[in-house]
This record gives structure tokens, C-alpha cells and sequence, in this order.
């Protein structure tokens, strides 16, 4: 795969107006699948959560799960979607393994949920209205593994390895209308939606909504618009952007690549494409053709899916807050300024700061961590933040600070030790006798010893030269590896230059 | 008469990936047209007024409540009719095209 060119984003968006659209999925975390009984959860072994359903063996019926049709609805009132009096399912004909019975259940010209829209707030304070064009019910696909061929994707590989774990599980697909206006903003908005999204299933609590496990997918369609033309350039829709930097990243990259290849007088072809994330780039995937000639057709092994008006109701009146209002209230609960609350925004970590508050942290400690040393670390790992610890962890780990256990520099050293699976924040501590020493005997013991290699110091204090600790401090601190609270150890050395 | 071409017979064979000689092509196209003429009488019978509807029993919201039960198969018994497996997952030939 050559390297794109790539034109500078300042210069296509002279150029060119981005126009974008999306299509999330959302895999909802009920406890069976949607058509069948089998256990919908991550990471079992291959095969053991499948059901003669899961199969398409002959004579399995497909029935609905009852709690995955709620959590449809639940999204559907969150997104401000009409929820239709009668929804039906279609067969969604294709062939390839990920499902075994050549066909996807999947919902056609009667969905669930129609015509609604989300706000999005930007980080610099934009408000953003995207219209939802519909939001269907389906199942997901198992996982294939490709085996053979140099780089483990399907190109060039000899034989295929089949897990239908995955297979049924219930899906939500999200998709928008087509979005403009967005201008240099719209790599942040895509970041945002999808940042949106995630936050509306995690407060319905519908979903772990974990990227990098693929609960929560994202398919991005860019085309560019010249400048004053109202033609809409040919789309292209990139696939496989699995965490919310890569969302705002792909979106950027395409933008980049397609106004290259307009001014140097190319043609855009419609295609999916995928993301790479080692690289930062998109590659061409399958055009957009017969592949995508799928006869839907009502499904013959289904009802319709009629919700009563008080079901609606129901589901209505326990929808959480909405993601901007949920938003303020917490700026003004937390008394952060814009530029914190900003800091928190860019870093898409609002949902995981409010979880660290609620676990036990102080505001500013769980958006220090967050912001800080966390996306510090996830960005050198080129991770989701997310991904590396839970709030719970976060806010055990200031909590010790907040007791006097560890300071900020063994926090650091704990966090890593948690990153790294060693356990608990606590856990850690015990494990690696890292606590900060409290007991004034053993400090008093370690500065007596600093003390009669630097006898000098007691003196220059009492001469008020209180600048002079700063070495035995320094002493002690190195004495007890950082184990010593510096502020414990400086009144200690102070008292002890006025005693004598 | 339904528009059935020779030329949507091999689109339909090329989507279902079956091989068609030109002979069973012609035969198949003759065939369709027939069955789906037949179907097609379905609308005389409908009028304007006739709601659509994708099931022909009456019923809807039939539910499975959300719980596990005693379907679940083991991998054994999930590959016991697979033509290739590996132990714990099923071997199919590699794949040409794209990732759906």
C-alpha cells in the first residue's frame, strides 16, 4: 500500500466543505443474545456461547429478547426518535462465514426508532444539533480469523478460523443524516458523536460501550464539497475505527486525502475503507457494488415488534438526563473553570471523571489523574485512556493520597503497577510495601542519620536559612525511596533545629 | 409477464455463488418468470386500503425472556457437523473479497 498524499487540512478546508455521516453500532450488554438463549459476554472461549440459533442449524427458531428490544426503545427515546407503533425484522442476504445462516436478521424499511437528533457540544463550546436518520435493531457477526498470508488480514490468507461467540448478539445501529456545517470543526465532531453516544448507553446503562472491544463501532462516511458548489462529492465510508482518538483521526486523514486527490484534478471512488492505527491512514477496502445487493425481504421466523404506549411511557419517564445538560450540571456541581472543564472535554473522558468523582474522589483529583498521568500514559501506548484503568481504580488511588498513604510521585509509581495488572491500587501498595512511612519514630530515625552527615544544617537554620533543609529533606527522601511525606519530614527537621 | 432477464438470472446466480451453464440460465429465467407471475396475482386480490404486513398470522411481540437456559451447546457439539475445525473453532477456505 503506497502513502496517500495528503493535502494540508488548512488548505482543504479552504478548498473544500467537509460533509460527514455516521453509522454506530451498539452492542447492548443484556444477558443472551438477541434471538437466542446463548450467553452474550467478552472474552469466553470460541464456541462456547452458541446455541443451535447461533449455528442457523435446521429446524433453530430465532425469538426475540425482550430486554434487548427495552434498551432499543430506551436509545431510540434517548435520541429523541419516534418509536414506531409496528417495527418489523428483515433478512439481510449475504454470504460470507461470520454468520452461519448466509443471512444477517436485521431491520429494513420498518425500524425501530426514526428521526431524531442528538446535541453535541464541542470542546471549544460549539453546539452541534445531528439529525438521526433511523435506529434498527440486528444481530452481530462472529469473528474470523485470518490464517496464513503474511500480515494475518484476509488478503493472501490460506484457511479461516470461526468463533460464532459473537454471533447474535444484540445490536443497536445509529445512523445520521447527512451532517454539514461542520467545517474545521468536523474531525472534533465526529470525536465528540461518538463521545456522545457512548455517554447516552453508559448513563441508560445499555451497553459497556468499550470500543476496544467493539461494543462500540463506528463507521465514518467523509465527502468534500467544493467550494461554492452544491454538489455533494462522492463519499467514502471508513470502517474498523475502533477508539475515539482513531474517530477523530480517520476523519481528519480522509479529508486530507480526498482533497488531494480532487485538486490534482482525481476522482474520489466510492468505497469502504480501513483504518489503520499503527499507520494513521485508511486503505481501500471493497467498492461499493453488487457486494452490496442484499435482497432484504421481511423475515418469515419473526413477528412485529408493536410497543404499547405504556411501555413507551414507561421507558420515557427513566431516561437519563441529556449529555449537554448532564454536562453543565457537572461543570457547576465540580466548580471547575472552562479551561478544566475544557481539559476534560478534550481528553473525551467525561464519563470516566463523574465515575471517578462517584467512587470516592475529590473533582480535581479524578481530573488531574484523568487528564494528567493517565492520558499520558494511554497516549504513549497510542490506547484510549479508558482502556488502561476503571474509575474505581483512579479514585482508590487518590483517595491514598487524600489519607496520607502515598504521595503524588508513589501514585505514579502504583498507577503503573495497576496498569500493568498487579492488582488494586491498594493491592499494589501492600504488595510493594510502598505506603508513605507516617510513623514519626522512623523519620525522626532517617533524619538523625542525614543529619550527622550534614551537621551543618541545624545551624543554618536556627541562623534562618530555612532553605538548608531542603538538602537533608532530599537525603531522607532518598534514605526511605520515596516512601517519606517531604511536608511530614520538613516540620520534623524544623522542629528540631528550634528544640535544641 | 414479469421482467425477469437472462441478465438478473446470472446477477442472482453470480450473488448466490452458483455456477450457471447458458442452458441453465435460459431454463431458470423461463422458470422465475413463471413463479413470479404466479405470486404476482397476490396484488388483484389486495386493494389500495389492504395494510402491508410482513407476516401472515396476526400476532406480534412474541418475547424470550433474558435469561440463559439449556440450549447452549459445547464446542464439541457445536463442531460435531463441522466438515473442518481446529478444536475450538470452525475451519472455512480462505476468502476472497472484503470483510462484509
Amino acid at each position: 500500500m503506497s502513502k496517500a498524499k495528503l493535502m494540508d487540512y488548512d488548505k482543504a478546508l479552504e478548498l473544500f466543505e467537509p460533509v460527514l455521516g455516521f453509522e454506530v453500532h451498539v452492542e447492548l450488554s443484556t444477558e443472551t443474545k438477541m434471538f437466542s438463549s446463548a450467553p452474550n459476554n467478552f472474552g469466553a472461549e470460541p464456541n462456547t456461547n452458541v446455541t443451535p440459533v447461533c449455528l442457523g442449524l435446521p429446524g433453530s427458531l430465532p425469538v426475540v429478547n425482550e430486554q434487548a428490544v427495552r434498551y432499543s426503545i430506551s436509545l431510540g427515546l434517548a435520541l429523541d426518535c419516534d418509536i414506531a407503533p409496528s417495527s418489523s425484522f428483515a433478512r439481510k442476504n449475504y454470504f460470507y462465514p461470520d454468520l452461519a445462516k448466509n443471512y444477517q436478521i436485521s431491520q429494513f424499511d420498518e425500524p425501530i426508532a426514526i428521526n431524531g437528533n442528538v446535541e453535541v457540544e464541542l470542546p471549544n463550546g460549539r453546539i452541534f444539533q445531528i439529525d438521526i436518520e433511523r435506529a434498527h435493531m440486528e444481530e452481530d457477526a462472529g469473528k474470523l480469523t485470518h490464517v496464513g498470508g503474511s500480515t494475518g488480514r484476509i488478503q493472501g490468507a490460506e484457511y479461516s478460523l470461526v468463533d460464532y461467540n459473537r454471533a447474535g448478539v444484540p445490536l443497536v445501529e445509529i445512523v445520521t443524516r447527512m451532517i454539514e456545517g461542520a467545517e474545521h470543526d468536523a474531525p472534533e465532531l465526529a470525536k465528540a458523536y461518538v463521545a456522545t453516544i457512548r455517554d447516552i448507553v453508559l448513563a441508560l446503562g445499555i451497553s459497556d460501550a468499550k470500543m476496544e472491544r467493539g461494543n462500540l463501532r463506528c463507521d465514518a462516511n467523509v465527502s468534500l464539497r467544493p467550494r461554492g458548489s452544491d454538489k455533494l462529492g462522492t463519499r467514502t465510508e471508513t470502517k474498523n475505527v475502533n477508539s475515539l482518538r482513531s474517530v477523530e483521526r480517520a476523519v481528519r486523514y480522509e479529508i486530507q486525502r480526498q482533497a488531494q486527490i480532487l485538486a490534482d484534478g482525481g476522482t474520489i471512488i466510492q468505497e469502504t475503507r480501513h483504518w489503520h492505527e499503527d499507520t494513521g491512514a485508511t486503505s481501500a477496502g471493497r467498492p461499493k457494488s453488487d457486494a452490496d445487493d442484499y435482497r432484504y425481504f421481511p423475515e418469515p421466523d419473526l413477528l412485529p415488534v408493536v410497543p404499547s404506549s405504556e411501555l413507551i411511557a414507561e421507558l420515557k419517564a427513566a431516561l437519563p438526563e441529556k449529555p449537554v445538560e448532564r454536562r453543565r450540571r457537572l461543570k457547576a456541581e465540580w466548580g471547575f473553570t472552562d479551561l478544566e472543564f475544557q481539559d476534560i472535554d478534550n481528553s473525551g473522558l467525561l464519563t470516566e471523571v463523574a465515575a471517578t468523582v462517584a467512587a470516592g474522589a475529590s473533582p480535581q483529583a479524578a481530573r488531574k489523574w484523568w487528564t494528567g498521568e493517565v492520558a499520558r500514559l494511554a497516549n504513549a501506548a497510542d490506547v484510549d485512556a479508558n482502556t488502561l484503568v476503571t474509575p474505581e481504580q483512579v479514585a482508590e488511588l487518590a483517595v491514598l493520597i487524600e489519607e496520607g498513604i502515598l504521595t503524588d510521585r508513589l501514585a505514579r509509581q502504583v498507577l503503573e503497577s495497576v496498569i500493568a495488572g498487579e492488582g488494586s491500587p491498594r493491592e499494589v501498595v501492600e504488595k510493594q510495601g510502598l505506603a508513605v512511612v507516617s510513623d514519626d519514630g522512623a523519620l525522626i530515625e532517617a533524619i538523625d542519620k542525614a543529619l550527622s552527615a550534614q551537621p551543618d544544617v541545624l545551624e543554618k537554620i536556627r541562623e534562618g536559612k530555612v532553605q538548608a533543609a531542603g538538602a537533608v529533606i532530599g537525603a531522607v527522601m532518598q534514605g526511605m525511596q520515596g516512601k517519606a511525606d517531604a511536608a511530614r519530614v520538613r516540620e520534623l527537621i524544623l522542629e528540631r533545629a528550634t528544640a535544641q | 409477464m414479469s421482467d425477469i432477464s437472462e441478465e438478473s438470472v446470472r446477477h442472482l446466480a453470480g450473488l448466490a455463488r452458483i455456477a450457471l451453464t447458458d442452458a441453465e440460465v435460459t431454463a431458470l429465467t423461463a422458470e422465475l418468470s413463471q413463479i413470479v407471475d404466479v405470486v404476482a396475482q397476490v396484488t388483484s386480490a389486495v386493494d389500495a386500503d389492504t395494510p402491508a404486513t410482513s407476516h401472515p398470522i396476526p400476532l406480534s411481540n412474541v418475547y424470550r425472556e433474558d435469561v440463559v437456559t439449556d440450549d447452549v451447546l459445547t464446542p464439541e457439539q457445536a463442531l460435531a457437523s463441522a466438515p473442518e475445525h481446529d478444536g475450538s473453532r470452525f475451519k472455512v477456505s480462505a476468502i476472497l473479497g472484503e470483510e462484509q
